[in-house]
């Protein structure tokens, strides 16, 4: 038997020892070596060949990976360490480091426990590092830090040895910082790494050797001797000597916690139910005897296999052939093959208990964020709070119309395996939009649909998505009337304050305000809303809330899902755009009904609520919001000048700029519409000696100056009429 | 005042032969004839006889059109307009808002009247209209609408010992209609949901299927008996009696085959 085999064998007897399995995430700003260190990790337990490992990266398999060099996709592997003579499943998850995958990052964070973030030594901690963290500390997954490339500081930069615990020290600081801002209240200052307890490991994924002080002790290599291995050129002996999968799995084993301790903390976080129940307790207590509980973070499309739904079992187990169901949809889907994860391969097994990432197939209506069970009804997972979400868009088509139907089903397909892309499909015009989260991701999923698909598409420059608000408080009610004109609705919207918008957006607030009515109203009270506001609350859609001010209107809560509908409808496509609403304030003010219940149903409720949202809306200031980007240049001093001019061209506010060295290190920030074609912009501009990245960061008001323009823009090419209703229209 | 006119006029009950002679003459004398049947329908009859029976072509308006009511109102302004509806034009889905739009424009408005399902009920059941009180309907439900409130209607004209009037859904353009069957059902269902005691399987209900035809059929009996029983082709209405006056019970006991013991109970409600 070969050491895979064996350590596979190995893997599938640990599966139930919950003690003995660590779930984790390597995550990174894009670059500092998280690939690199997956693969040396994997070969060297022995599950790939070493030679290969971290020249060939094999976890980056994907031909498109390989060809641009960065992670896309997050892959996993298991593997089996031995620390301390006790054997150990590793089950790791390598993470894409570009903002435009960002969602997978997020996804992969609910699967794990715990995460090793990688810092590169020479660049140090970067804004995608602080980006990583919060996704980790979000789903209370615990991090420990392995600060990378440390070669290239000696041998490159050739800094000395002071110079080099300089920058270890600054690193690691910065990193404490980031813990403390960012770490939920119970972990705060619990979870500092520290040079002493072996939580920071340094090294070189590339040349495959790592130290922390707990090994320096085993081995008697300190910074010292490693200075001067770097320094003679032998860092072979190195990786023989202090080996970087010994140094950093001990890390993991040692510091990131077993998915029964964390379990009993993450629960309570990513899930809602009775915590008391039969399904709570099981998975407060990571049982496999309790009932199936599985949230599916990846949904991998296979070319053999087809859909394989990846994701973390939290309590029970899945076996293969067993039914189950998945929450909200009403099908029973049965199980076909269930797989451990080892890089491309997957590795089929009879079943994967909990605390455990498991693969499989035939779940066929999973998506990413589902929650799989073996009854159909239990409180689904809370959904996953990405940091940014998809504000680009290009209009695809395809170039023979006979392949049109094809498109449609391969854009399903690809939005199903990649979440962050959106998929507007318009059967009637034929125009299908494809939003995503940058250029580059879009570019990817447009090269997959020619070369891995076979359609010959053609896409549109990329635009931006756009939000509609209100500026302020409507004057007066606006009265919206039925078609039969025997009901009338009244309804005054007002911009929601930020900090409730925030909330909503991380979840903070049920969406299921039906259910958790109580809940919701307290949340909001304690956030500054009116008590009667917060009492009235009965709809959340994306980030705007519905609330029901009235009092003691006869028949009105009969027609309360019918209001709920119409205000739905609303928010996802607003009267100045019909682009999605983000930030209001519905209120119900007043309602006249008609007598009789078939003069008051859905074909008059709906309209009537509809027209009076619209002219709500209409009335208080609507405002446009683009998405704006963090952008952040490391420039040498002397292409200052070239910097800027690019800056400047693209609406840009210069927000920070430091001198270190003889680099200027610029933070700014600009409109996502208007950073387009930037890179290859400031490459010519600079001979490519500039490094920098974007970050995006939610949404602004489009300048004043500017929005009738915008809007009539985005009407035009929606085949709309140029001007928006005005509020007369609304009225009748 | 405009140079048109716009007539409402009531259709009746059943088919073409229910219009009365003074809607026949205004019909046949003027320019323009509108009808909407989204609301009800003759089940009797069809379009092309009643075209054929008034000699014109009949423009049918959509929902959304009679609703906007712009295409009447255009019409009205020049021509005479007659506008033609089932039963009585301001009874059961009442036009009212349409007429008062036109008297803004300053048209000409006027009234025929056709017989309507709310006296047709009570007059084949041999029922005093003086002893009804507030009428309902009944929906389909729906995934967003299922109005309780009809429960209520009844149960408070009950407890004055009222009669109910009960209206059954129509989806015309999908030409589903409800049968006294699924409404008795729904009305269990929301006993169930409240629970006030208004409704069992052993409450006296009546049913009234094709009124205005030449064999409407009434029964009056238990919910459990009814509920087993086929009432043939639509409309249906269904009736929850109150206390009985001994006309009433007599009626309902020739007319309708309300069992004796029954109408005996219900007199002393
Ligand atoms: N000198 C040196 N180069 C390294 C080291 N680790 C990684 N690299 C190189 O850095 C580049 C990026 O490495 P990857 O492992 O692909 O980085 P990543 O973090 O996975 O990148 P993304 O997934 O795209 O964010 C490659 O060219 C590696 O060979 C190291 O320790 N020393
Ligand atoms: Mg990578």
């Amino acid at each position: 038997m070969g050491r895979k085999e064996d350590n596979i064998k190995k893997a599938k007897n640990l599966m139930n020892k919950l003690n003995n399995i660590r779930n984790i995430g390597i995550a990174a700003h894009i670059d500092h070596g998280k690939t690199t260190l997956s693969d040396n990790l994997l070969a060297g337990c022995g599950m790939m060949s070493e030679e290969l490992a971290g020249k060939q990266l094999v976890l980056d398999y994907d031909e498109q990976e390989q060809a641009r060099g960065i992670t896309i996709n997050t892959a996993s592997a298991s593997m089996v360490h031995t620390f301390e003579g006790e054997e150990y499943l590793i089950n790791l998850l390598d993470t894409p480091g570009h903002v435009d995958f960002g969602g997978d990052v997020t996804r992969a964070m609910r699967a794990v426990d715990g995460c090793i973030v990688v810092v590169c030594a020479v660049e140090g901690t970067m804004p995608q590092t602080e980006t990583v963290v919060r996704q980790a500390l979000r789903e209370k997954v615990k991090p420990v830090l392995f600060i990378n490339k440390v070669d290239r500081l000696i041998n490159e930069l050739r800094v000395t040895p002071e110079e080099m615990q300089q920058r270890f020290i600054k690193i690691i600081s910065k990193f404490n910082e980031l813990l403390n801002k960012l770490a939920p209240e119970e972990f705060k200052n619990k979870w500092n790494v520290k040079v002493e307890d072996g939580s920071v490991a340094f090294g070189s994924a590339y040349y495959n050797w790592a130290v922390s002080v707990p090994y320096m002790k085993k081995t008697g290599l300190g910074f010292k001797e490693i200075y001067e291995y770097c320094n003679k050129n032998d860092q072979k002996t190195l990786a023989k000597k202090t080996p970087i999968h010994e140094v950093i799995l001990d890390m993991v084993v040692d510091h990131l916690p077993s998915p029964k301790e964390a379990q009993k903390y993450r629960i309570r976080h990513i899930w809602r139910g009775d915590k008391e129940s039969e399904l709570g307790k099981s998975m407060i207590e990571c049982r496999e005897d309790g009932p199936l509980a599985l949230m599916i973070t990846k949904i991998i499309m296979d070319p053999h296999a087809g859909e394989v739904a990846v994701g973390r079992v939290y309590s029970g187990k899945i076996e293969r052939g067993q039914e189950v169901y998945v929450v909200g949809m009403p099908n029973v889907n049965r199980v076909q093959q269930v797989n451990l994860m080892v890089g491309a391969d997957r590795i089929p097994v009879d079943y994967v208990t909990a605390g455990n990432i498991v693969a499989a197939t035939g779940i066929r209506d999973a998506i990413a964020g589902s929650t799989i069970a073996d009854k159909p009804d239990i409180e689904p997972f809370e959904r996953i709070v990405h940091i940014s979400e998809p504000v680009v868009t290009v209009a695809v088509e395809a170039k023979n119309t006979k392949d049109l139907p094809k498109l449609i089903e391969v854009l399903r397909t690809i939005s199903k395996a990649d979440p962050s892309i959106h998929v507007e499909i318009n059967q009637e015009t034929g125009e299908n939009l494809m939003s995503g989260m940058g250029e580059l991701h879009l570019e990817i999923t447009e090269y997959r649909i020619k070369n891995d698909y076979g359609i010959d598409i053609v896409c549109s420059e990329p635009i931006v998505v756009y939000r509609e608000s209100v500026a302020k408080k409507s004057p007066h009610p606006f009265e919206g009337k039925s078609p039969n004109k025997h009901n009338r609705f009244y309804i005054e919207v007002e911009p929601l304050p930020e900090n409730i918008v925030k909330a909503i957006y991380n979840n903070e607030i049920p969406q299921n305000v039906k259910k958790y009515k109580k809940e919701a109203t307290k949340i909001l009270q304690d956030l500054g809303m009116d008590k009667e506001l917060a009492k009235g609350i009965f709809g959340i859609q994306g980030l705007n809330i519905l609330t029901d001010v009235t009092k003691g209107i006869q028949h009105l809560f009969e027609t309360r899902e019918l209001i709920k509908e119409a205000f739905e409808e609303v928010m996802k496509s607003g009267p100045i755009a019909n682009e999605p609403c983000q930030g209001i304030l519905v209120k119900l003010v007043d309602a006249k009904l008609h007598e009789d219940a078939i003069h008051r149903g859905p074909a008059q409720v709906i309209p009537a609520v509809r027209n009076a949202i619209y002219g709500a809306i209409t009335i208080s200031d609507p405002i446009l919001l683009e998405p704006i980007q963090k952008v952040f240049i490391s420039t040498p001093q002397e292409l200052m000048g070239d910097a800027s001019r690019e800056l400047n061209q693209r609406r840009a506010v210069v927000k920070d700029m430091k001198t270190e060295g003889d680099m200027v290190n610029i933070e700014a920030k600009a409109p996502v519409a208007d950073m387009f074609g930037f890179a290859s912009a400031i490459r010519s501009a600079t001979g490519g000696r500039v490094l920098w990245n974007t970050e995006n960061m939610g949404f602004e008001p489009v300048p004043k100056t500017l929005q009738n323009q915008v809007i009539r823009q985005i009407r035009e090419r929606k085949g709309l009429k140029p001007e928006p209703y005005p509020p007369e229209y609304y009225m009748d | 005042m405009s140079s048109g006119e716009l007539v409402f006029v009531g259709l009746g009950l059943y088919d073409e032969e229910d219009i009365s002679v003074k809607g026949l003459s205004l019909i046949r004398g003027c320019d323009r004839v509108f009808a909407e049947f989204y609301t009800s329908q003759l089940v009797g009859t069809n379009i092309g006889r009643i075209e054929r029976l008034i000699g014109k072509p009949i423009e049918v308006l959509s929902r959304d059109e009679a609703e906007r009511g712009d295409r009447v109102l255009k019409s009205a302004l020049k021509d005479k307009t007659v506008f033609l509806t089932c039963g009585d034009p301001m009874i059961a889905t009442t036009h009212v808002d349409l007429r008062l739009r036109a008297v803004e424009k300053g048209i000409r408005t006027r009234i025929v009247h056709g017989s309507s399902i709310v006296t047709a009920v009570p007059g084949l059941l041999g029922l005093q209209s003086y002893k009804f009180g507030r009428a309902t309907s009944l929906v389909f439900p729906d995934k967003n609408y299922s109005p309780i409130s009809p429960y209520y209607v009844v149960k408070n004209n009950r407890e004055m010992g009222l009669h109910t009037l009960v209206f059954l859904d129509i989806h015309a353009e999908k030409k589903r209609y409800m049968t006294a069957n699924e409404g008795m059902d729904i009305l269990l269902d929301m006993e169930r949901n409240v629970g006030d005691g208004v409704f069992d399987e052993d409450s006296v209900v009546c049913v009234v299927a094709r009124a205005g035809s030449s064999d409407p059929l009434l029964r009056a009996d238990r919910i459990c008996v009814l509920r087993e029983q086929d009432f043939g082709h639509p409309l249906h209405t269904i009736v929850v009696p109150g206390r009985l006056h001994f006309m009433e019970a007599e009626a309902l006991v020739r007319l309708a085959g309300l069992p004796k013991e029954l109408a005996g109970k219900l007199q002393k409600l």
